[in-house]
């Protein structure tokens, strides 16, 4: 199942949270060869993780990490903005209904419908905060696999090349990508929308405390 | 909940402002703007500095403080180090002490149904921009389907203002228009449509939106038509 959680919400799940960190150790330090800080406990953690970020993560059936990503606003320090200004057009990109969408990691063994459901929780915040693009920056391997799912990104600036290569792109939502992804993904929207409500609260009119 | 035309010419004073003693009549301006009952701008700073406008009645906010209802407040504690929209209806209110709180709250008129923008400002300031309403919660569901990412940017414009009269304020590091946003504002502003704007800078038209909302958050805009206006009459771009 997918989990949105904040920074200071992951306490409630450890075993979840270290699961991710070390995967992300994985994929960024070990398979990307990334200079990225591992911790004695194998976690990867940046100072990114410290502005108590929105994480969406693929919850596997038996409690384990299947994949995650994290969110920030661009209207705080984000990564495309103090890393990556450069690939963008030489000024901060920063609007409330802008976020930015980094660590995008998948587990070893993950398959491509880990991804797409990713992808699909991507779809429901932005149908549902009013955020009109997500920037995003990701590594080259990335790329294929955005294309898989189809949603790729429209990519804003490059650097590096071959496997090296990072690029900083962009996500608009369009009903057409998140039915794709959904299909991909193997979730109904209803379902989707399930464990975005059981994160947030719902609003299903006549239920709430406010209309009683 | 009607639209009203003037809701530019309220932002271009909002920017216009200099002192903080002009944001209570802008926020009631712009509620009127919006149609609806209430608008409130709160905001608290690392330090404990606490700042606040709005159109909630005197007596609402003296029982507010007395009963030190910040603490059973569900709309505090659910947006409290977050940075999505909340509509009050997902929030908990189960608890007794939050039932009460929401009846005392609609005994003084406060609404049935609100909608609260948390922002994150520099250096950990924390500002609640809100807004409520009395209506059906279909009739409310359009509103902030329609409004909400309106409501989203003032939020943060009122924030970005009220930020401007605190003493020990950094300087904004985001305001400047980048090379490739002045480009896109002063050929919007010479007539072009989007896909000549686009072709003519050899962008998609996709990364063009981008570029327009970007600057249209830095030039404390709601329309590409009043960032334009803003743009001109800042100078920053010459047509």
């Amino acid at each position: 199942m997918l989990r949105y959680l904040y920074a200071n919400q992951l306490n409630q799940y450890p075993k979840l949270a270290s699961a991710m960190f070390r995967d992300r150790a994985d994929q960024f330090g070990t398979r990307l060869g990334w200079p990225v800080e591992v911790d004695h406990r194998g976690e990867e953690r940046d100072c990114y993780d410290r502005l108590d970020p929105l994480y969406v993560i693929w919850e596997r059936p038996d409690g384990g990490h299947g994949g995650s990503m994290r969110f920030l606003p661009t209207t705080g320090p984000v990564m495309v903005n103090d890393v990556f200004g450069h690939l963008t057009g030489g000024a901060p990109i920063t609007s409330p209904l802008i976020w930015e969408c980094t660590r995008f990691c998948l587990a070893r063994d993950a398959g491509p419908n880990v991804a797409a459901a990713l992808m699909l929780a991507g779809g429901e915040i932005m149908q549902q905060f009013g955020i009109r693009h997500f920037v995003g920056v990701f590594d080259a391997r990335m790329v294929r696999i955005y294309r898989a799912i189809g949603s790729s990104p429209e990519v804003l600036g490059s650097q590096g090349e071959g496997r090296e290569r990072i690029s900083v792109g962009l996500w608009e939502f369009s009903r057409e990508a998140r039915d794709r992804v959904a299909r991909r993904a193997g979730i109904p929207p209803d379902l989707s929308r399930l464990w975005f409500d059981r994160a947030f609260g719902g609003v299903a009119p006549g239920q709430s405390a406010l209309s009683a | 909940m009607k639209v009203d035309l003037n809701l530019d010419q309220v932002l271009s004073d909002l920017d216009a402002a200099t002192a903080l003693d002009a944001l209570q009549n802008i926020i009631e301006r712009l509620r009127d703007a919006f149609g609806i009952d209430h608008m409130v701008y709160h905001w608290v700073d690392s330090g404990g500095e606490q700042y606040g406008c709005g159109t909630y009645s005197q007596a609402w906010v003296q029982r507010y403080i007395e009963q030190s209802y910040l603490r059973v407040d569900p709309v505090i504690t659910g947006c409290l180090q977050r940075f999505h929209p909340v509509d009050w209806k997902r929030l908990d209110w189960s608890s007794k002490a939050a039932r009460a709180f929401l009846r005392d709250a609609l005994e003084h008129g406060v609404g049935n149904q609100g909608y609260s923008i948390p922002i994150r400002g520099p250096n950990g300031q924390f500002a609640l921009f809100t807004i409520s309403h009395d209506c059906d919660d279909e009739t409310w569901a359009e509103f902030t389907c329609l409004r909400g990412r309106d409501l989203i940017l003032i939020a943060h414009y009122f924030n970005r203002k009220a930020l401007e009269f605190e003493p020990a304020r950094k300087p904004e590091q985001c305001s400047a228009l980048s090379p490739r946003e002045v480009d896109t504002m002063t050929l919007l502003a010479m007539g072009y449509n989007r896909a000549q704007v686009a072709e003519t800078l050899s962008i998609s038209e996709h990364t063009l939106r981008v570029y327009i909302e970007s600057a249209r958050y830095k030039l404390g805009a709601l329309n590409t038509t009043h960032a334009i206006a803003r743009a001109m009459s800042r100078g920053l771009i010459v047509v």
